[in-house]
């Protein structure tokens, strides 16, 4: 499948803030990818930079081959976003947000559209102000999906959600996914979700990519290891030791590699994508504060 | 109505499409799903466990693998004829009572239920080493 959002050494300074510092990345298309990382990591500004609503400072930003910022009108007509917090006009009834997606997007479907809508059992009269949460979501994404885009680009889609509205949310996203197969990027903290519905993982560390790959892969690369902490040092493991945990008398790695459990009481395990991403974050930070 | 529902266990620690191959294999032993039964489309268990649908088709291609379902484009993915055939009740039922019995002498010995499950594990871990070699501890 081709190459849907490419970058190599993307920079975004904000003043003297640094939001991304080099990014290199390539992403596939036709799959579910999960951004993660820190608050600042840098998520938000790449998908703004993604959609032509900044320009980089330095670097390049390929989306569907094409530049954001200069050809942002031929991006934005095959790439569908939405923000964080799901900007939309409070005052204008859900009948009237489509319209204005019908009137800015030459691919719009408003049949599509309007039977999304209908399917939540959404009232077209309703003013956007009125709709719970959830239904908001809907109705952002649905605005969204409207145009029926290649990419999919979503920013914190199940933020502020509850954890119906957020099942909700990420059932009609899989949906979609099922049916027409748009690729999809998507920030996120909540690692449940994004262990539930990626199947691509990028791990965003002060404005860089960490690390990242198959979810499946990333997965089956990693182990928990963990044993008495006398002797701990000396076990030959064959792999990258990521992040180190001590108890007074407990040592817990987290390895990319492989490991066998001994009879000093060493237990291997395999790691979950949540103990993987969170192990980078905190060997990160960990490195930072020395 | 779809023939099974699948459901999802996040704290197992088991990949998503190996839960889903799983509960078709159990299925079929149990015979709540016979030969020629049609499986959830990928769409019907993406809205319904909202996961990735390619998880649901990397399931499928494995059961496929091991001969327990065929697919037919456009159609759907079924049962295979030659599946593996469902678990006898000529041998269930007698194993369920040896089973029973001796459960039934653990508890009147004072065991509870918690012992009861190490005891079994530890015979289980015997009988099939190889899935103990991977993740638990060695003696």
């Amino acid at each position: 499948m081709d190459v849907v959002l490419e970058t190599s050494g993307l920079t975004k300074r904000y003043g003297r803030t640094e939001a991304l510092r080099g990014c290199d990345l390539s992403l596939a298309g036709g799959k579910v990818t999960g951004l993660v990382g820190p608050n600042g990591a840098g998520k938000t500004t790449l998908l703004n930079i993604a959609v032509g609503l900044h320009r980089p400072t330095a670097g390049r930003i390929r989306v569907l081959g094409l530049d954001p910022w200069r050809d942002a009108v031929a991006v934005l007509s095959r790439v569908g976003f939405v923000a964080q917090d799901r900007p939309l006009h409070r005052g204008f009834t859900v009948a009237e947000t489509l319209e204005i997606g019908r009137r800015l997007n030459p691919r719009w479907d408003h049949a599509y559209a309007l039977a999304r809508v209908k399917h939540f059992g959404l009232p077209l009269d309703r003013p956007v102000r009125s709709l719970s949460t959830g239904q908001h979501a809907q109705v952002a994404l649905t605005l969204a999906l409207g145009k029926r885009p290649e990419v999919l680009l979503l920013d914190e889609p199940v933020a502020n959600l509850d954890p119906v509205a957020r099942l909700e949310l990420l059932e009609e996203l899989m949906g979609v996914v099922a049916e027409d197969g748009p690729s999809v990027i998507l920030s996120s903290n909540v690692l449940a979700d994004v262990e539930r519905v990626c199947e691509y993982v990028v791990i965003l560390v002060d404005g860089r990519v960490r690390i990242s790959g198959d979810a499946d892969e990333l997965v089956r690369s990693h182990v928990v290891v963990s044993g008495p902490r006398r002797g701990a040092h000396d076990r030959a493991d064959d792999g990258e030791v990521i992040e180190v945990r001590h108890a007074e008398r407990q040592t817990t790695r987290l390895l990319r590699g492989r490991a066998a459990p001994s009879d000093d009481g060493t237990e291997v395990r395999p790691a979950t994508l949540e103990e993987i991403v969170v192990g980078y974050l905190r060997a990160d930070r960990e490195e930072v504060s020395k | 109505m779809a023939a099974i529902r699948f459901r999802l266990d996040p704290s197992s620690g088991v990949p998503t499409y190996l839960q889903l191959v799983h509960q078709v294999k159990h299925a079929v032993q149990y015979a709540m799903l016979k030969p020629g039964d049609r499986l959830p489309t990928a769409r019907e268990v993406v809205e319904d466990l909202a996961i990735n649908p390619n998880t649901v088709l990397k399931a499928y291609r494995e059961l496929e693998r091991e001969g327990f379902v065929y697919s037919r484009p456009g159609a759907g993915t079924f049962v295979a004829e030659d599946a593996p055939a469902p678990l006898a009740r000529t041998v269930h039922q007698p194993l369920r009572r040896s089973l029973d019995r001796l459960i039934g002498s653990a508890v009147a010995a004072g065991l509870d239920r918690d012992s009861v499950v190490a005891l079994m594990t530890l015979a289980l871990n015997d009988a099939f080493p190889e899935k103990e070699a991977v993740h638990g501890r060695r003696a």
